[in-house]
């Protein structure tokens, strides 16, 4: 019975369920929503909100509230530096990447020396960041819109590479597989876990903290940067809040990919089907032929009953 | 530094130094700064981020966190201009609107705290959460910007109550609601929940009732700004104050108050909500370029938290 009750508790398990509920829903409700090209579509739009919550995930796992809340605007940055540095060129495709990812990087880096040596909260330090990188793309950008993909770059996130299948989802895989082998296999991995549940301990045993930590929200500007330039592929070109609609939702998938707020516990599978199904329902609602309004309730809604399954915190009383 | 060190939990004086330094600025930089028309007309701008920060401080003092009231702010707005218009729009109409608006967000409040403190949810993503489902009922309330309110309602915020400018009025009102919290045992006992949450619990404090009674407070303050926002603007709108609830956030931490709950207090985030505010005008009246405003108020945003955090840090 407990054991039962473990395995429908497993974050896992429920977002594969919602996924696979979610698309008979979508096929009962308009026929050929779950048809192979059309969950192609789905999976990339997943994959660029997936990579944006990796980032997210890893400051996350590593506890004392961790959270990247200005992760929308380096994704909006990374989308205005690829789309200056490409101009539509195919041979820049690489130093864009560079370009954003180290961007993000760098950005990353310094909200990660706030939260770890200035000890600033990471919700206030990423808020604040995320007003800083806002101003300093109008600088940048001068409110005008500029730079646009590269036509291998847009093939790359939505035309086929290999029997139908985008370019990006294959990276999207590299990333999931890549992520639980850092995360399960490797001292970097664990260190993460252990500073995330008890950073005490963990400095005991003799692990660098703060180092980790500030590596981690590098690492999640790493992937906004990286998001930037998807996004940028995906949509042809960029407007300096491109990124903005990624910033809850990022902390949503983590969450109901079975990732823990408190730090310390969860996987970027979890991530990567609470991104897909978080997408699905997004889809879903919009083939529902409701109103902007009701679907937007009916996605809060949605979200609460989500969580009500497994997101919810310890209890006091034992 | 142990001079300094006194200063551990009282950011408030740091802040308080910060906004005399705004006001010096900003008062040589707008020569007419000091006018009574002018702090009148100011501080009216000032008044719903002053009253959303004063709100926020509950429901962070508790240990939780309420990103849903922008969303709050756009639901009452809406439907308090819709009860105004379909009851004819006279005073009647008027009073019942700001009742029914006032309800509304007490009840946005309680329905947060009910599922955050009775069902034990993570208050960011709830909040978020709930902050989808109430722009999404503004929306169904008034699909479009428009509506207008009627004239005494705007001329009253915009005129005076017995001689006093009535955004003093209010302003006055939101500091006597706050001072009678802050001397309540509510307040020792919302800290004392923020603050260390398990022994709380083992001295016997009703955390549920603590926790959901702060949510009601910042639906309340929110309802409150809703209000104001809505005499400035003398319409109804679905999509206002969207950015209320990070910008209160941010001056509610400016005013010394711990995101991890049980330290701080209102008079700290009224502080930190009026330097926000004066940081924006000192900005605008300083003649930088148009598109360099936005970094410069971020990066000083983000100058004025980091150098709090580190002078009161223990």
């Amino acid at each position: 019975m407990n054991r039962f009750v473990d395995l429908a508790k497993n974050p896992l398990l429920i977002s594969s369920v919602a996924i696979l509920a979610l698309l008979v829903i979508g096929e009962l409700v308009s026929p050929g929503f779950a048809r192979g090209d059309q969950i192609v579509r789905l999976l990339t739009v997943s994959a660029i909100l997936g990579i944006a919550a990796a980032g997210q995930n890893l400051v996350i796992l590593g506890g004392r509230e961790g959270i990247d809340l200005s992760i929308g605007a380096v994704i909006s940055l990374g989308a205005v530096i690829a789309g200056n540095v490409m101009n539509g060129s195919d041979a820049a495709i690489p130093l864009a990447f560079a370009a954003a990812c180290c961007a993000g990087f760098l950005i990353g880096l310094v909200n990660g020396l706030g939260v770890t040596y200035l000890r600033i909260p990471p919700l206030v330090m990423t808020l604040g960041m995320m007003g800083v990188i806002q101003g300093g793309l109008v600088v940048l950008s001068r409110g005008v819109p500029s730079g646009n993909a590269a036509p291998a770059l847009m093939a790359f996130v939505n035309r086929s590479a290999f029997l139908g299948i985008p370019g990006i989802l294959f990276v999207w895989a590299a990333i999931v597989v890549l992520m639980a082998l850092m995360l399960k296999r490797t001292r970097f991995g664990w260190s993460i876990y252990a500073i995330g549940s008890n950073e005490n301990a963990a400095v005991l045993t003799g692990l660098p903290a703060r180092r980790i930590r500030v590596l981690l929200y590098g690492l999640a500007g790493l992937f906004g940067g990286f998001t930037g330039v998807c996004v940028i592929g995906y949509t042809g070109n960029s407007f300096i809040s491109v990124g903005d609609q990624y910033v809850l939702p990022s902390v949503i998938a983590v969450v109901i990919g079975g990732t823990s707020l408190s730090g310390g516990a969860g996987s970027y599978t979890g991530t990567a089907l609470g991104a897909i199904a978080l997408i699905l329902l997004q889809s879903v609602l919009t083939t529902l032929n409701l109103e902007f309004w009701g679907r937007q309730v009916i996605f809060g809604v949605t979200l609460l009953l989500l969580m009500l399954l497994y997101g919810r915190q310890a209890r006091l009383r034992v | 530094m142990t001079g300094l060190g006194k200063l551990g939990g009282r950011t408030w004086v740091v802040t308080a130094a910060a906004l005399i330094v705004l006001i010096v600025v900003n008062a040589v930089l707008q020569h007419n700064f000091l006018e009574p028309s002018v702090v009148q007309s100011n501080l009216t701008t000032f008044l719903p981020l002053v009253l959303v920060a004063i709100g926020q401080t509950y429901v962070i003092l508790g240990g939780d966190i309420d990103l849903s009231v922008g969303a709050i702010v756009a639901l009452v707005n809406v439907v308090t201009v819709t009860v105004i218009a379909a009851f004819g729009g006279d005073g009647t109409a008027v009073v019942l609107g700001l009742m029914i608006g006032m309800g509304v967000g007490a009840g946005c409040g309680l329905l947060n705290g009910l599922i955050i403190a009775g069902l034990r949810f993570q208050p960011i993503v709830t909040t978020f959460a709930t902050s989808i489902v109430f722009s999404g009922l503004a929306l169904w309330v008034l699909p479009q910007a428009g509506l207008p309110v009627p004239e005494p309602y705007w001329r009253t915020y915009a005129g005076t109550i017995l001689g006093v400018p009535t955004v003093y009025v209010i302003y006055l009102l939101a500091f006597l609601l706050a001072a009678f919290l802050a001397a309540r045992p509510f307040m020792t006992r919302l800290k004392a929940v923020g603050g260390l949450r398990a022994a709380a619990f083992q001295t016997g404090l009703d955390l549920g009732r603590l926790r959901v009674s702060a949510f009601v407070l910042s639906g309340l303050y929110g309802a409150f700004a809703s209000l104001c926002l809505t005499g400035e603007t003398a319409s109804g709108d679905p999509l206002m104050g969207q950015s209320l609830a990070m910008s209160a956030i941010s001056a509610v931490v400016l005013g010394g108050t711990a995101l991890a709950g049980g330290v701080g207090g209102t008079l700290g985030s009224v502080l930190g909500a009026l330097v926000v505010g004066m940081i924006g005008s000192v900005i605008f009246f300083a003649g930088l370029p148009f598109e360099y405003q936005t970094l410069v108020q971020g990066l000083i945003i983000l100058a004025a938290l980091a150098g709090g955090v580190l002078v009161t840090r223990r």
